[in-house]
C-alpha cells in the first residue's frame, strides 16, 4: 500500500523508522562492538565509543579457550539433520493432506500444532530417562530425532500451506499421463513446491540452531552444540565482558548471516504461510 | 481426485507423522502422569510407592505456585500485547517508501537469529547489569540511581527481553500483510474524508486479523514454555519473584531432586497449556478459516 509522500515527510519518517530499527538492532550491535575491545574499555565507565582500545584478542582466546569448531560442527549436524529428516517424514503427510484433504484434516493439523504447547520442562524427566534407556544421551543421533520432533508441527504445517497453492489440476494431468504416486511427487510436485520447501529449511533451520533446552539437557560434551557452548560462559560478574560478547558473537554469527542472505525465503516462511 | 486408491495411499503418507507425534506425545505424558502419584525423590531411593494426589496438592497449597500461575500468563499475555502493539506500530511505519526499507528489515530481522541464552545474557550484563550495564550508564548521566532490573522487576525484566526477541517475527508478518493491502481502498477512503485513525480502524486493522491471529497463535505456542531466558537472568528469583510454572517444576527436579513433584508439575503445565490452547482455537479458529 505504499503511496508518494511529500518530501519533508518522506524523510521525517526514514529518519523515523531507521532510528526504531537501530534501536531494535543495538543489543546486537553491541555485542559485536565489545567483542573487540579490551575487558578493562567493556566495562569502562562511561561506556567507550569511539575511543575504546580495540583488540581480536578476545576471539583469539575464546578460540584457544574452548573446542569452537567441535560446538560449532554440533549444530551444523543436529540443526541440517534434524531438518532434513523433518522434511523426508513431513514432505508425504503434507503432501496427502494438501491434495488428498479428508473431513478430519483441519482438525489434525490442529491437532499436530497442539502437541507443540506441552512445555518441554513438563516432559523433561521421562526423556531423559528414556533417552538414558536407549544410550541417546549426548549423541548427535539422539538430538537430531529430538528436534526433528519438536519441529515436526511446524514443518507440515508450513509445507501444507504452501502446497495448498500449488494448483491440482497440474497433479491430475500427470496423473493421466501414467505417471506413479512417487513419481508424481519427485518431478511434478517437488520443483514446483522447491520455494516452500527451501522456505521450510530455513526457518527450521534457525530454531534447531537456537533450541536452547534439549540440546543442554541432552548433551554433556560429545554432541553440545553452540548453545551449550554459550552456556558454559555464563555468570561472568563483569569480570570477562569482551570475552562473553565474543562467544556470544562466535554462536549467532553463522546463523545471522545465513539468514540475513536468505532473508526473503525466510520472512515467506516465518509468516507460515499463512500471510499474503 | 480423491478415488479409493489415492485415499488409501494419502492415509499411507500421514501415518508416519501421526505416528511419530503420537509417540512423542503419549509416551512420556504417560511416564509423567505415572510418576505424578508416586513417592520419587533421587535423595531417598529407597522409598518409593503410591502417594495418590499429594504430589498435586503440594503444588496447589504451596503460594509459590499461584505466583508462578499468575507469572506465567503475565509472561504471555504481556510479551503478546507488546509486541503485537509494537509490530503494528513499526509495521506501519516501515511500510511507508522509506529510503533503504531493505537494510531496516535486515536490522528489524537481526534479535530473531539471536538464541535465548545469547539473548538473556547480552540483556543481563551488557544493559541491564546495575554496575557495567549500559541502562545504569545512562541513569548515572542524568544523575539517577541505576534501577535493578532483575532485583527490583524481575518479571518486567524477563517479558521486555522475551518481546525484543520476537519483536521481529510479529512485526514482519504484520509487515507483510500490510503490504498486501490495495491502496486504492485507502486512497477512496482519504477521498471521502476518513480520518487516519478510522483508515486504520476501519480499514487496515480488519485487513490484519488473520496476521494477528497466526502471531498469536504461534507465539503463545513458544511462550508458555519459555525457560532459558529465566535460567540465564533471574534463576525464578529474587526468592519467586520471577518463577513460571515451567521454572517451577525445573527447580523441583534439579534443585529439589523430586521427579513425583516435578512431574505432578508438568501435568498441571500440561492441563493449563490445553486450557489456554482451547480458548485460543475457539476465539481464533474463526479467522483461520480459508
Amino acid at each position: 500500500m505504499a503511496r508518494a509522500l511529500s518530501p519533508r515527510r518522506l524523510w521525517l519518517t526514514t529518519a523515523a523508522a531507521w532510528f526504531v530499527a537501530l534501536l531494535i538492532f543495538f543489543p546486537v550491535l553491541w555485542m559485536i562492538l565489545t567483542s573487540f575491545k579490551t575487558e578493562p574499555s567493556a566495562v569502562a565507565m562511561p561506556p567507550q565509543f569511539l575511543s575504546a582500545d580495540w583488540t581480536l584478542e578476545n576471539y583469539a582466546e575464546v578460540w584457544a579457550r574452548s573446542d569452537y569448531p567441535r560446538f560449532f560442527w554440533n549444530s551444523v549436524v543436529i540443526s541440517v539433520g534434524s531438518t532434513l529428516l523433518g522434511l523426508l517424514i513431513a514432505i508425504p503427510a503434507a503432501w496427502a493432506m494438501a491434495f488428498v484433504p479428508g473431513k478430519k484434516t483441519k482438525d489434525l493439523l490442529m491437532w499436530m500444532l497442539s502437541t507443540k504447547m506441552m512445555p518441554a520442562v513438563a516432559v523433561m524427566i521421562p526423556l531423559y530417562l528414556l533417552f538414558q534407556r536407549m544410550g541417546l544421551i549426548d549423541t548427535k543421533i539422539g538430538l537430531v530425532v529430538a528436534l526433528m520432533l519438536m519441529n515436526l508441527p511446524i514443518i507440515i504445517w508450513m509445507l501444507y500451506t504452501y502446497f495448498k497453492e500449488i494448483p491440482g489440476e497440474i497433479l491430475e494431468a500427470s496423473r493421466m499421463d501414467g505417471a506413479t504416486l512417487w513419481g508424481e511427487i519427485i518431478y511434478v510436485l517437488t520443483p514446483m513446491a522447491l520455494p516452500g520447501i527451501a522456505s521450510t529449511m530455513l526457518l527450521n533451520i534457525i530454531l534447531a540452531w537456537n533450541e536452547a533446552f534439549w540440546t543442554i539437557v541432552l548433551t554433556t560434551t560429545k554432541a553440545a552444540p553452540l548453545s551449550a557452548f554459550i552456556a558454559s560462559f555464563s555468570a561472568p560478574q563483569g569480570l570477562f565482558y569482551a570475552k562473553l560478547s565474543a562467544a556470544s558473537a562466535m554462536a549467532i554469527l553463522p546463523i545471522l548471516i545465513l539468514g540475513w542472505f536468505s532473508q526473503k525465503q525466510l520472512v515467506r516462511g516465518l509468516t507460515f504461510g499463512a500471510v499474503k | 481426485m480423491s478415488t479409493q486408491s489415492s485415499r488409501l495411499a494419502a492415509r499411507a503418507m500421514v501415518a508416519p507423522s501421526v505416528v511419530l507425534l503420537l509417540i512423542w506425545m503419549i509416551v512420556p505424558l504417560a511416564m509423567t502422569l505415572y510418576y505424578s502419584f508416586r513417592f520419587y525423590r533421587l535423595l531417598s531411593p529407597d522409598r518409593t510407592g503410591w502417594v495418590g494426589f499429594t504430589n498435586y496438592l503440594w503444588f496447589f497449597n504451596s503460594p509459590d505456585f499461584w505466583l508462578a500461575l499468575f507469572n506465567t500468563l503475565a509472561l504471555v499475555g504481556g510479551v503478546l500485547i507488546i509486541t503485537v502493539v509494537l509490530g503494528i506500530l513499526i509495521a506501519l511505519l516501515i511500510d511507508q517508501p522509506v529510503k533503504g526499507q531493505g537494510y531496516l528489515r535486515i536490522l528489524v530481522i537481526a534479535p530473531f537469529f539471536v538464541m535465548p541464552p545469547v539473548a538473556a545474557s547480552i540483556w543481563e550484563n551488557l544493559f541491564m547489569h546495575p554496575q557495567n550495564g549500559l541502562f545504569s550508564a545512562i541513569a548515572r548521566g542524568f544523575g539517577a540511581q541505576p534501577i535493578l532490573f532483575l532485583e527490583q522487576y524481575p518479571m518486567w525484566s524477563v517479558i521486555g527481553i522475551v518481546s525484543w526477541e520476537w519483536l521481529p517475527f510479529a512485526t514482519l508478518i504484520l509487515l507483510t500483510a500490510l503490504q498486501s493491502l490495495s491502496s486504492e481502498q485507502l486512497e477512496a477512503a482519504e477521498m471521502d474524508g476518513a480520518s487516519a485513525f478510522s483508515r486504520f480502524r476501519y480499514i487496515i486493522l480488519p485487513h490484519m486479523t488473520r496476521a494477528i491471529t497466526v502471531v498469536i497463535l504461534i507465539q503463545t505456542i513458544f511462550l508458555l514454555g519459555i525457560f532459558g531466558e529465566i535460567f540465564t537472568t533471574t534463576q525464578g528469583g529474587p526468592g519467586s519473584a520471577s518463577t513460571t510454572l515451567p521454572y517451577m517444576i525445573f527447580k523441583q527436579a534439579i534443585a529439589a531432586k523430586d521427579i513425583g513433584r516435578a512431574a505432578a508439575g508438568g501435568i498441571i503445565a500440561v492441563i493449563l497449556a490445553n486450557i489456554v490452547a482451547y480458548f485460543l482455537m475457539r476465539g481464533l479458529g474463526r479467522n483461520l478459516e480459508n
